[in-house]
């Protein structure tokens, strides 16, 4: 597991108690940071009429992600497209640079899936008793139910949107972990067998590195989607 | 299918770890000893990007897809006008050949008809003074013959009178041959007429 390691790079930087060194997966955030920061510059800079391919890259990637906003969540959410789109474009950076060998995956650790999630969780929260007050509490009451049932689905709605964060956290994490530890145990199998009976498992890793490009890609979308169904719920309160 | 066997290599490989592993104790993401660190970067990082993105990358991209939405709408548009004015440049040009048609008809029409009533009146002109030729001809004609009778009595009464002295030798009284001659023209005058 010595690729989920963290370790300190540079100076150890303490305020207080607190430990903030800047770490290897501090690195890869900052490099995840400034590779979507230049490839989306570089796109939105020239404003030619018929785009060059990095403009085409970033004018695909913004429609591709409005349209998803727009398909899940409506027109409402247009305000918060910026933040979707910020919060898409850093999960799956994260997750492919994470498929260079010797890189690190800042995705495969659950406290940075956590407080994204947690933040998309209370953000989503506010967002919905701002809108509706107290009123927003109804999501947790679908209409057409039983009253003998009430109770019942109540505790559990509302068991589901307190779990929000933690599905959705661990679906991030637990995936992008699950993938690269197999890659290792199979990069493992190769060395251990050796030249004679290495080919299988190296064909192995080739064909999962492939699933691996899709996963991490895929699970940016649902990280996003998902995100965009919550908004969803806020904003547009059904019950 | 796949996703079964990866979580159980997934479990085999934690729960093994710590027999098998000769790197750390564990699962390294539940070392709480970064988590501050990691926090903190993130929301540095993600806030950062989240802000340069939201202020200053997104609304160029936005503008530039408006900008060519915009810009492909206005040339449809310059389009469809500059083919619904060559239409009624068109119609204007069919128009303008139809009137000249009509009028190069009218022309011809009118030529005809002029040439019709040039030629009418010419030959009425002709015809009237054929008609006053005739007419003074048949005038002359009818004078000639109004005068002939006459003529043709005191011929008549001459040749007679003269006749008569050559062969009797006696002065015969004028009036009394006119009046026979009179007599005998009136008499064919009737038979003539």
């Amino acid at each position: 597991m010595y690729q989920f390691n963290v370790y300190r790079i540079g100076p150890e930087i303490k305020i207080g108690e607190i430990d903030l060194s800047f770490t290897n997966a501090s690195l890869f955030m900052v490099i995840s940071t400034l590779s979507i920061l230049l490839i989306f510059n570089l796109g939105s800079k020239k404003n030619s009429l018929i785009p060059n391919k990095i403009q085409l890259l970033a004018e695909l990637s913004y429609s591709f992600v409005s349209k998803m906003i727009s398909d899940t969540a409506g027109t409402k959410a247009k305000p918060y497209f910026s933040f979707i789109f910020s919060l898409f474009m850093f999960v799956l950076f994260c997750n492919m640079l994470g498929m260079i060998p010797y890189s690190f995956t800042v995705t495969s650790h659950i406290i940075v899936t956590f407080v994204l999630a947690a933040f998309i969780f209370i953000g989503v929260t506010i967002i919905g008793f701002i809108k509706y007050g107290f009123s927003y509490l109804k999501l947790f009451v679908p209409s057409g139910v039983p009253m003998v049932l009430l109770p019942l689905i109540v505790v559990i709605e509302i068991i589901s949107y307190l779990s929000r964060p933690i599905s959705l956290s661990v679906r991030l994490f637990a995936n992008m972990m699950a993938g690269h530890t197999m890659m290792k145990v199979f990069g493992g199998f190769v060395v251990s067998l050796g030249i004679v009976g290495g080919w299988l498992p190296l064909g192995f890793s080739v064909a999962l590195t492939g699933l691996e490009i899709l996963v991490a890609f895929l699970q940016a979308y649902v990280f996003a989607i998902l995100t965009c169904i919550y908004l969803n719920d806020a904003l547009n309160l059904h019950h | 299918m796949i996703k079964k066997v990866t979580l159980s290599i997934l479990y085999l490989q934690i729960f093994t770890s710590k027999s098998i592993g000769a790197e750390s104790g564990g699962m390294p993401q539940l070392d709480p000893e970064y988590w501050i660190s990691q926090i903190f970067w993130l929301v540095i990082t993600f806030g950062l990007l989240f802000v340069i993105l939201s202020k200053l990358i997104l609304p160029g991209i936005s503008k530039n897809l408006e900008n060519r939405k915009s810009q492909i709408v206005e040339n449809i548009e310059t389009a469809d006008k500059q083919r619904s004015e060559s239409d009624k440049l068109n119609k204007e040009y069919e128009k303008v050949i139809l009137e000249s048609r009509i009028k190069a008809k009218n022309i011809l029409k009118e030529a005809k008809k002029r040439l019709i009533e040039d030629i009418d009146k010419k030959r009425d002109i002709l015809e009237n003074e054929i008609d006053k030729e005739l007419k003074s001809a048949e005038k002359e004609i009818k004078s000639l013959i109004d005068k002939s009778p006459a003529k043709i009595n005191q011929i008549a009464i001459e040749t007679s009178s003269d006749l008569l002295k050559q062969l009797i030798g006696a002065e015969v009284n004028k009036s009394n041959i006119s009046a026979i001659v009179e007599d005998l023209s009136r008499k064919r005058n009737g038979q003539i007429s």
